[in-house]
């Protein structure tokens, strides 16, 4: 199984089409809707986690390019800062994707990148300022 | 004639610290040893148990002395980095509450603001060792001319720094809601919308009044854990209150007790001191702290053994009652549940979200464990006690004996609960059979 989350773009004229159903019809996808904007006036948006098999996952992303749709993956990520976190929880309470969570019964605050949506809503809720905004090239340097 | 089958003396268990062999277990250890064998064999092999907790705890503060300067002054207005501190006291003596917040702050004109560095941040960098800008005026007097200083000092160079918390160690906190229709930004954190979450802080089995609930053992003078330093209960708290409402256990159901602690700065660190940035609310600080429990007697044994499952807290709606000074519960909730990572308020499914970080709490409970047993750590013994009068106790015995037969009804009625909700489920799963 193979998941990731793209950000999808869609110009005005493909923002009334019905594009990504077609994602699970035609090449047997799940996908979540993890954030979007859509108007069949301006042009909007969607982030969506897309889960499947690796051939399927690019044949589908294949379509969305060939509909007109811009498909990008998130620039910047999410960073936790892990000695200025305290495990207290407070960031628990807006993160949509259940990215940030509590292990039981150790009570400790866990940080999964991966379901990560890159919303932003933890940075400002976090009270020790322990998440950050960061490029993708700057964090992958920071892990070596 | 004592009540009690063991009868211990601060002097013989500080005897027994002295010698290394006083036996030490955390609040949560204590539970099992107590169920299993029972307060009067506990208290027979059990001398101290530690507790702690972790969270914002926005009554702190300390007074700072900033030092003289020539010619004299006496400041009238003092500012460390740019976060101004009462300075309304002798000479050059300033009291910098937690939750003042920096004179260039936009506070909540952006709403909601962010709070970005206020008082707690400003302790945070002087125990972290950092260096803070002072800037003091004052009017000028005869005997003290100067009418303006500009410092940059540590920790280290100011004469006196004393940790002064007219609160802390809330013996119960309210767990919050919000019913109202949109985002509230409150002190108990994020609050979505139509009951989004519940908010709830205190580290429950942990936390140090829940394990001596008539403050027996905690009074003026209990030396503390407090920022990672030796401390003080110096008075009662702010807000302290005694007549509440109590489970059987005497555990308050409503916030209740609080304790006035002091320290020395100058001692702390910035791993037990953390300044906080609570969205649309402002700042605070978040402060390490643990009070350790002489088991005296079997009746220390039974409180300290207290569980999750026995402490209870009010659901309260921080969208429309709390502003508005409304007091309503809209429920009874046990920390047990709100542990568990949900709760049901009018047959809602809540998530429950903790402000109080139970990683550090029981980093604290350990550290004062190791502490006493190593002899580092001995404990004061209380030479004024701010709580309960006796009448209060006996009330409460009273009243104890009396329920004893409508306990029996309660759990009645638990088990009744529980049967309907047995039949429900099955109704539903029949019903998703068929």
């Amino acid at each position: 199984m193979y998941s990731k989350i793209l950000i999808l773009h869609f110009p005005p004229e493909v923002a009334q089409k019905a594009v990504v159903c077609h994602l699970t019809r035609k090449f047997d996808l799940l996908f979540n809707i993890l954030g979007a904007r859509v108007s069949n006036r301006k042009d909007g948006y969607m982030v969506l986690e897309i889960s499947g098999t690796r051939d399927s996952f690019k044949q589908g992303v294949r379509f969305l390019k060939d509909q007109g749709v811009r498909v990008s993956s998130a620039e910047q990520e999410i960073w936790r800062d892990t000695e200025k976190c305290t495990h207290c929880g407070a960031c628990t309470a807006v993160c949509p994707s259940g990215a940030l969570f509590i292990k039981r019964p150790e009570m400790e605050v866990v940080y999964d990148k991966d379901k990560c949506t890159v919303c932003e809503l933890c940075i400002v809720t976090c009270p020790t300022r322990a998440m950050g905004l960061y490029s993708k090239k700057n964090t992958e340097d920071m892990m070596q | 004639m004592s009540q009690f089958k063991v009868n211990k003396t601060y002097a013989q268990i500080n005897e027994k610290i002295r010698e290394g062999k006083a036996v030490v277990l955390t609040a949560e250890e204590i539970i099992d040893v107590v169920r299993e064998h029972g307060p009067v064999e506990a208290a027979q092999n059990v001398d101290v148990v530690t507790t702690g907790t972790f969270a914002p705890m926005c009554s702190s503060g300390a007074f700072l002395n900033i030092g003289q300067s020539k010619p004299l002054v006496r400041t009238t207005r003092t500012l460390f980095n740019n976060v101004p501190a009462y300075s309304g006291v002798a000479a050059v003596d300033c009291f910098l509450g937690a939750t003042q917040t920096s004179e260039d702050d936009p506070l909540n004109r952006i709403y909601p603001g962010e709070f970005n560095y206020g008082g707690g941040h400003v302790i945070h960098d002087l125990v972290a060792g950092k260096k803070v800008e002072i800037i003091a005026e004052s009017y000028g007097t005869d005997c003290y001319p100067n009418r303006r200083i500009e410092k940059v000092m540590t920790l280290d160079e100011i004469p006196n720094a004393i940790m002064c918390n007219p609160r802390n160690g809330y013996q119960n906190y309210n767990c919050a809601i919000n019913r109202s229709d949109r985002i509230r930004y409150t002190y108990m954190g994020t609050l979505k919308p139509e009951m989004g979450n519940a908010n709830y802080s205190t580290s429950g089995a942990l936390s140090p009044l829940f394990n001596d609930p008539f403050l027996k053992t905690i009074g003026l003078g209990t030396r503390i854990f407090l920022g990672g330093a030796q401390g003080y209960v110096t008075w009662h708290g702010t807000q302290h209150k005694t007549e509440v409402r109590r489970g059987l256990n005497g555990v308050p159901l409503t916030p209740a007790g609080t304790l006035f602690v002091m320290g020395n700065l100058k001692e702390m660190s910035a791993e037990w001191l953390v300044g906080q940035s609570i969205r649309g609310y402002g700042c605070s600080l978040s402060v390490g702290l643990g009070i350790p429990i002489p088991i005296l007697n079997e009746e220390m044994a039974k409180f300290t053994a207290v569980s999750d499952e026995e402490i209870f807290t009010q659901v309260v709606d921080y969208g429309h009652d709390y502003p508005n000074a409304v007091s309503k519960s809209y429920g009874e909730v046990s920390y047990a549940e709100l542990k568990s990572g949900s709760i049901m308020i009018q047959g809602k499914k809540i998530t429950a979200v903790p402000l109080s970080s139970m990683v550090k709490a029981r980093k604290i409970a350990n550290l004062l464990k190791a502490s006493i047993q190593n002899g580092t750590f001995l404990l004061g013994e209380p030479q004024h006690f701010f709580y309960i009068t006796n009448m209060a106790v006996h009330r409460h015995n009273r009243r104890v004996e009396s329920r004893c037969i409508s306990v029996f009804y309660a759990d009645f009625r638990h088990l009744s609960f529980a049967c309907l909700h047995f039949v429900r489920t099955m109704i539903f799963m029949i019903k998703g059979l068929s």
